[in-house]
């Protein structure tokens, strides 16, 4: 077992697969010889060749709808698109034929593909390198939703996504990608899809975020135990859709006071399902209101920096909600 | 509530000046309020318009508590937290509380009230919407109701450490576990044992008995007697008041007719049912002395039923002249000589002695010129009438002789005061002394 980064998790995730199942295959904007733009498919070309790990013209639509191809064909493709911002030409072949393939042929046929994208913020991204897009595609059944965001959940969940036998949305937040280190084992270990984590263990409050919010969550729930001996739970929903509604409604009753954080634009978001889940079916348990923490619904996040810090809940605001919640 | 003099705890809303919905200036009457010390016009501590009242009219409520909600123009209710906009449920009108809401219980006089008025406004659709910081403090939250309910907890009653003084989840979980555990801290033991633990007999401080003393146990009349008076003396405040009645008409009336009487209608003539009718006349005209303490209200009764003190050699007992009021004269004589021949006889039955709304004692007829009854509990008065007896008085500032009597109420300070005692009285004395020797007794 070794200390691994996001990027080399899921870069062992791929070459695994690829290595024990020859149906497997990566295409996408720059995954072949350039090893893609955060270098995550780095080596992979020259272990596999230009036929299992293919570069494509930039038109999402035909990297999504070749993947849809190839897999009714016996293989199993993972598609990158190179920024999740970039997906809306993509948006058809992935509602409209992937997720529904399985159901319009009566089970006759799966479409077992699967989809990367980074999402999130990131310093300089500004409009098309910063979006959340993950509540577009969290009304679609018929399609799964993951956001991992510990390298060992993602070299596990990818592994996962590429063996389910229907298409798997799998987002990576960019921001993480080398931020966030831990041991990630060696042998095969296994991360259903559809099942949260829980990070840490706490009475107080319950607060369930993904990507950067999940990290900023946990270093602000350190801090509130050491100044003010208040324990958070932290849930790590890890698949946006299905959501793994029983270990959040758990977290829910026994603290009773949920705060839910994304950097997503929060009308209509993921947090508001999470909310509306906890509101309805953790009701008699509650001691406060079920809080969300999100971006305004503003575009998206700017290029200049104080703008985009503004954009994004920072520490402060999450550390200022959950002591609010707290005291509630 | 505000305080109204020192002292004072509670108060009673007698009338709403305003209306809900009325525009109240500041220092404007807002309410008639009644307070063991004063009754006064509340003025109103600020201008807006009156959103509701939270006290109706007849409730008596502790001082601090809030009695109606004030919105006042140009001020807005800041929201509860910061949340999102879309988190938050507090009312949008500016609302002003007075006296401003803190973080105490609310008083337990006004939870009933509260509560029924908060189910009301519950969402659906309804009632008015309360404001989020009130129903913070009654409402608290989803799991705080449910754990009140469920180990039967006023939720008001528990101290709150919340936002605005909320009860949190930690409160109520603590307040219960402190309930059982000061449960569980009952000596241990058997059942029987932990019973007399509990409720400790009371040590008999007894009475050194010298050498030649009697010791005689008591009867069940005698312990009777005695708890009777000793619950009535402790429980109404006792007071008292005679006036000086000249019933000499009324001796001449009864000497001329006494003999003529006993052979009409086969019973002796006493003064008896002369003073009876004479009260039951004047009871109908104070109803308040024919009435009933009944710890937060008075009841006043419809029946006159009057009892009438018999003296037996070892106890004293009170047959009732069961609707006094529709017996005259010689129907009163009957009933009065027929309970006291049945009760020297003890043959008296339940219904003879039970019923009674207003008492009159007779202890003239022992010799008595003054006395200080027991008032019956929990009647609210009863009479003395003392003996008659011929004494120098002056009428017209010059001495003359007269048949006297003196006659006694006891009553509850706490139904009545003097003024209305003194009033019944003087209509007893009124009527008595209006006999002549030529009044009818037929």
């Amino acid at each position: 077992m070794a200390t691994k980064n996001l990027l080399q998790a899921i870069y062992e995730g791929l070459a695994e697969e690829m290595r024990s199942d020859e149906s497997v295959m990566v295409l996408g904007e720059d995954v072949g010889r350039a090893g893609g733009v955060f270098r995550v498919t780095q080596g992979l070309q020259e272990e596999f060749g230009t036929a299992r790990v293919m570069d494509t013209p930039l038109a999402e639509s035909l990297i999504v709808g070749s993947a849809i191809g190839l897999s009714v064909n016996g293989m199993r493709p993972v598609a990158e698109i190179q920024f999740a911002d970039f997906i809306p030409p993509a948006f058809d072949q992935i509602v409209s034929e992937a997720a529904k393939f399985h159901y319009r042929s009566n089970g006759d046929w799966n479409c077992p593909i699967t989809i990367r994208a980074p999402y999130g913020v990131v310093p300089g991204g500004a409009l098309y390198h910063s979006q959340s897009i993950e509540a577009w595609f969290c009304n679609t059944p018929g399609l799964k939703v993951v956001a991992p965001t510990f390298p060992a959940d993602a070299k596990a969940m990818i592994k996962s996504a590429i063996r389910d036998p229907n298409p798997v949305l799998f987002l990576e937040h960019k921001r993480t990608y080398r931020l966030i280190k831990e041991e990630v084992p060696d042998e095969d270990h296994e991360v259903p899809l559809g099942e949260a984590r829980v990070h840490r263990e706490g009475a107080d409050i319950t607060v369930v975020a993904y990507g950067l919010m999940l990290y900023t969550a946990l270093a602000v729930a350190e801090k509130l135990s050491e100044d003010h001996g208040i324990e958070t739970e932290v849930v790590d929903p890890r698949t946006l859709y299905p959501l793994d509604k029983e270990t959040i409604l758990d977290s829910a009753r026994r603290t009773g006071k949920v705060l839910v954080i994304s950097e997503a634009n929060l009308t209509g978001s993921v947090s508001g399902e999470i909310a509306a889940i906890v509101a309805r079916e953790a009701f008699e348990w509650l001691d406060g209101p079920v809080m969300r923490l999100g971006a305004p619904d503003v575009p998206a996040a700017a290029f200049a920096k104080p703008m985009m810090d503004y954009f994004v809940p920072s520490a402060e605001e999450i550390e200022a909600a959950m002591l609010e919640l707290a005291r509630y | 509530m505000p305080q109204l003099g020192e002292s004072v705890t509670e108060g009673t809303i007698t009338r709403w000046l305003k209306a809900e919905g009325d525009e109240v200036a500041i220092d404007e009457p807002l309410a008639e309020v009644d307070t063991d010390k004063v009754n006064a016009e509340l003025p109103s501590p600020v201008a807006g318009k009156i959103e509701k009242f939270l006290v109706s009219e007849g409730s008596t409520v502790d001082v601090g508590t809030e009695i109606a909600l004030v919105a006042v123009a140009g001020e807005s209710d800041s929201p509860a937290s910061d949340a999102p906009p879309q988190e938050n449920t507090a009312a949008d009108a500016p609302t002003e509380e007075f006296p401003a809401s803190g973080t105490e219980a609310q008083p337990a006089a006004q939870d009933t009230e509260r509560q029924q008025e908060v189910a009301h406004a519950g969402g659906d659709g309804r009632g008015e919407i309360e404001d989020a910081e009130t129903l913070r403090l009654t409402r608290s939250s989803p799991v705080v109701r449910r754990l009140a309910e469920e180990h039967g907890v006023e939720i008001t009653e528990i101290p709150g450490t919340g936002t605005g003084g909320r009860v949190t989840r930690k409160d109520i979980e603590g307040y219960i576990e402190e309930q059982e555990e000061r449960e569980e801290y009952a000596p241990p033991g058997l059942q029987e044992e932990r019973e007399a633990f509990e409720e400790p007999e009371p040590e008999i401080e007894r009475v050194p008995v010298y050498e030649g003393d009697r010791v005689e146990d008591l009867t069940g009349t005698r312990r009777a007697i005695a708890n009777r008076m000793s619950a009535s003396k402790r429980q109404a405040p006792h007071a008292w008041t005679m006036v000086e009645v000249d019933v000499s008409g009324l001796a001449a009336l009864r000497e001329r007719e006494k003999a003529a009487f006993a052979e009409r209608e086969g019973i002796n003539l006493t003064y008896l049912p002369f003073i009876v009718e004479a009260v039951v006349e004047s009871l109908r005209e104070h109803p308040v002395l024919n009435s009933v303490w009944d710890e937060d209200r008075i009841i006043l009764r419809k029946r006159i039923n009057v009892g009438v003190a018999v003296d037996l050699e070892d106890a004293l007992i009170v047959p009732v002249i069961a609707d006094a009021d529709e017996l005259n004269l010689v129907g009163l004589a009957r009933k009065v000589d027929d309970l006291v021949r049945r009760a020297r006889a003890r043959q008296l039955g339940t219904e003879d002695i039970s019923g009674g709304t207003f008492t009159v004692n007779n202890p003239g007829a022992l010799g008595s010129v003054v006395s200080t009854p027991i008032i019956n509990h929990p009647q609210a008065a009863i009479l003395s009438a003392e003996a008659i007896v011929k004494r120098p008085v002056v009428i017209d500032d010059a001495i003359a002789v007269r048949s006297m009597m003196n006659l006694e109420v006891s009553f509850d300070h706490r139904v009545l005061d003097g003024g209305a005692a003194l009033k019944f009285l003087n209509a007893v004395k009124r009527r008595l002394e209006a006999y002549g020797p030529e009044s009818d007794t037929g």
